[in-house]
């Protein structure tokens, strides 16, 4: 899936006319009507809309999580929509990292257990698996909890376990949806400074789903999304970003 | 990837120590049924085959009366003569040993103490027949077998009931209302097949029981026939009947007066109805292999039910279907192979105990063993894998979202 360094003149994703309907007949419900936009590398993408509106379901197809009814996927060039499981997985697995507003990590297994799980799944061997995972750990300030399940963490804690899962395997593209969805303002503004500081110094391009106009302030670009299709999408000051 | 399977595996069982648990009980319980079973059983038929061939390999017992007529059963029919044994040994092929037997119960004294036990009235081939040896002391000599004197030869419960540490040879033994001297003791053979003691037993020469015990009959109600090893059984049956006829002056319209048992016959007899049972023992124990699977089965569909949004999770950060597939099935084989293993340890425990306790041989059957091990390890793959290979089929945000 290492595609060849992409020319200056391709986007990183490329999204044409995707539509999702979901469910058949009568109950057939149409979540996505025909969204085009492209994202380039190094971009903070903010995904802003009323409950209803199609963003996760946008975050899922960009992850490659689930698959679009029609249109077009470009991923640095490739058609997504025409790989099979096995191809969107090993695409999953090298170059996109997953953030969810549930964390979702694994019970009754320790914070670097956890991390270290997609190394393991790329068959990266024990040391190289540790010294990752502790360094992910450590870049989301969480050395020194390396051996705790995530009952023991608070919920700030484990949404930085969930990331240091994520970018451990020094992805491309970081998805998150609603990864503040679950804590407090001041959890989130910590999770918000850290996804840009992966931003900056990563150079990781991050998709992030909220709905909080105050956590929004930190991308640099923000798309709303109303019934299904961009009502907008705009570029943002870089300056807001540090209120 | 095969070794992070295994690992992931493992840690997935360690983390749920109590799931593991219940999921392996079913296996080991039915393991342990099944082996337990089936050892006891041929256990079993081992101690009565032994017990029959050391009762006197190819040894016939011929009766008065007709077939079946049970102990002392014959009716009218008439006993035997002592004539009719020296006839048989001398006449009819392939033979060891032909001894008369009458057999009395009686009380025995010694000093203060007492003991009822079985008086056999025989000659030596008796101890050819039934197999016996000497722990001490000699057997009859041809003028006490010949005359009746009053000697006798004690079986090992005997001298131990009455003579304890003390040396019987040589001893005078109360028998009913005569004395007779202990001459000989016999080498100890244990529980006979039906769990009576072989060894309480006193034998004394044939005239000496006639005399003294049974009345002054010069009959003989029962004779032993020992054939040799490889001899012909029908065959050598046949020429004793077509004999006994004539002797007896039976036409050739009436029926035997007499009966000819073969034991190896009743001990094949025997094995095959306690191999049945083996069987049948073994076929219950099954069923409950067969439930403990069932139960695995459950365990292991709860959770995977569980588990779906922990396959999501695992899709999600990038493992692949097979991989995720690969780790149940690792899972399912440790477990149930462990299941395995410890059933096997727990059937081997009980069936030394339970052997002990019955007085019976353990034998170690691997052919059960590596059996049940691989139906409770095959168990487990199916039902531990079937359920994964759904969940793993699903797209993983259909996981994630199951609740
Ligand atoms: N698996 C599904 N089956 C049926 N309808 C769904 C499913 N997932 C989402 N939807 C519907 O699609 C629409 C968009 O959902 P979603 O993308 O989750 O919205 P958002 O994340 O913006 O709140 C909603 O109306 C939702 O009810
Ligand atoms: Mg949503």
């Amino acid at each position: 899936m290492n595609a060849p360094e992409p020319a200056a003149n391709i986007p990183l994703i490329e999204f044409r006319n995707i539509a999702k309907t979901y469910g058949q007949g009568e109950i057939a419900f149409q979540a996505l009507r025909g969204i085009s936009f492209s994202i380039q590398r190094g971009e903070f993408l903010a995904v802003m809309g009323p409950s209803g509106s199609g963003k996760s379901t946008v975050m899922n197809i960009l992850g490659c999580l689930d698959t679009p009814t029609s249109g077009s996927y470009l991923f640095q060039g490739v058609h997504v929509e025409h790989l099979d499981r096995n191809a969107r997985a090993l695409l999953r697995r090298s170059h996109l990292g997953f953030v969810f507003q549930g964390f979702n990590l694994l019970a009754r297994t320790s914070a670097q257990e956890n991390v270290e799980l997609p190394l393991l799944y790329r068959g990266e061997p024990p040391e190289e698996r540790h010294r990752a995972s502790r360094e992910a750990l450590g870049l989301v300030g969480l050395s020194g909890w390396e051996h705790h399940t995530p009952a023991e963490l608070s919920g700030g804690q484990q949404q930085r376990v969930a990331i240091a899962r994520a970018i451990v395997t020094h992805p491309l593209v970081l998805l998150a949806d609603e990864p503040t969805g679950n804590l407090d303002s001041k959890r989130s503004h910590e999770i918000m400074e850290l996804l840009v500081r992966l931003n900056r110094e990563r150079r990781i391009t991050v998709l992030m789903v909220t709905h909080e106009p105050d956590m929004a302030r930190y991308s640099s670009r923000v798309v709303h999304f109303v019934d299904g299709l961009v009502a907008s999408d705009a570029e943002q000051q870089e300056e807001a970003a540090c209120s | 990837m095969f070794l992070s399977a295994i690992l992931l595996a493992l840690r997935e069982i360690r983390r749920n120590l109590m799931r593991s648990f219940l999921t392996t009980l079913g296996v080991v319980i039915g393991v342990a049924a099944v082996i337990t079973m089936v050892t006891l059983g041929n256990g079993a038929t081992r101690v009565i085959t032994d017990q029959i061939s050391s009762l006197g390999s190819n040894l016939l017992i011929m009766r008065p009366g007709q077939r079946m007529m049970g102990p002392g059963g014959g009716g009218g029919a008439p006993r035997f003569r002592v004539s009719d044994v020296e006839a048989i040994a001398t006449q009819v092929s392939s033979l060891r040993a032909v001894a008369p037997t009458t057999t009395t119960g009686v009380t025995l004294v010694v000093g203060g103490e007492n003991w009822t036990s079985t008086v056999n009235g025989t000659t030596n081939a008796f101890f050819t027949a039934g197999n016996w040896n000497l722990a001490a002391g000699r057997f009859f000599t041809e003028d006490e077998e010949r005359l009746g004197l009053a000697s006798c030869v004690i079986g090992n419960t005997v001298r131990e009931k009455l003579f304890g540490g003390q040396n019987p040879l040589g001893a005078q033994m109360r028998v009913r209302k005569f004395n007779c001297e202990v001459v000989g003791v016999l080498a100890s053979k244990g529980q006979g097949a039906m769990g009576q003691d072989q060894d309480d037993v006193v034998i004394l020469p044939l005239p000496t029981v006639q005399r003294r015990l049974t009345g002054n009959r010069k009959d003989v109600p029962s004779i032993m026939i020992s054939m040799q090893d490889g001899a012909e059984t029908e065959y050598v049956m046949e020429q004793i009947r077509t004999l006994m006829r004539e002797r007896r002056k039976l036409s050739d319209g009436d029926e035997d007066n007499f009966n000819i048992l073969d034991t190896k016959q009743i001990a094949e007899t025997l094995s095959s109805t306690i191999g049945t049972m083996t069987t049948l023992l073994g076929a219950v124990a099954a069923v409950s292999l067969l439930v403990g699977g069932i139960g695995i089965m459950n365990i292991m569909l709860v959770s995977v039910t569980e588990r779906t949004r922990e396959i999501g999770i695992r899709l999600a950060i990038g493992a692949l279907e097979h991989e995720v597939l690969l780790q149940f099935l690792i899972e399912a084989v440790a477990l149930s192979a462990f299941g395995g293993l410890s059933g096997i340890v727990l059937a081997i425990i009980s069936c030394v105990i339970l052997s002990g306790l019955m007085g019976m041989p353990f034998l170690f059957d691997p052919s059960i063993n590596l059996l049940s091990f691989f139906f409770s390890a095959l168990i487990g793959v199916l039902f531990g894998y079937m359920p994964a290979r759904r969940a793993a089929s699903l797209d993983p945000i259909e996981a994630l979202r199951h609740e």
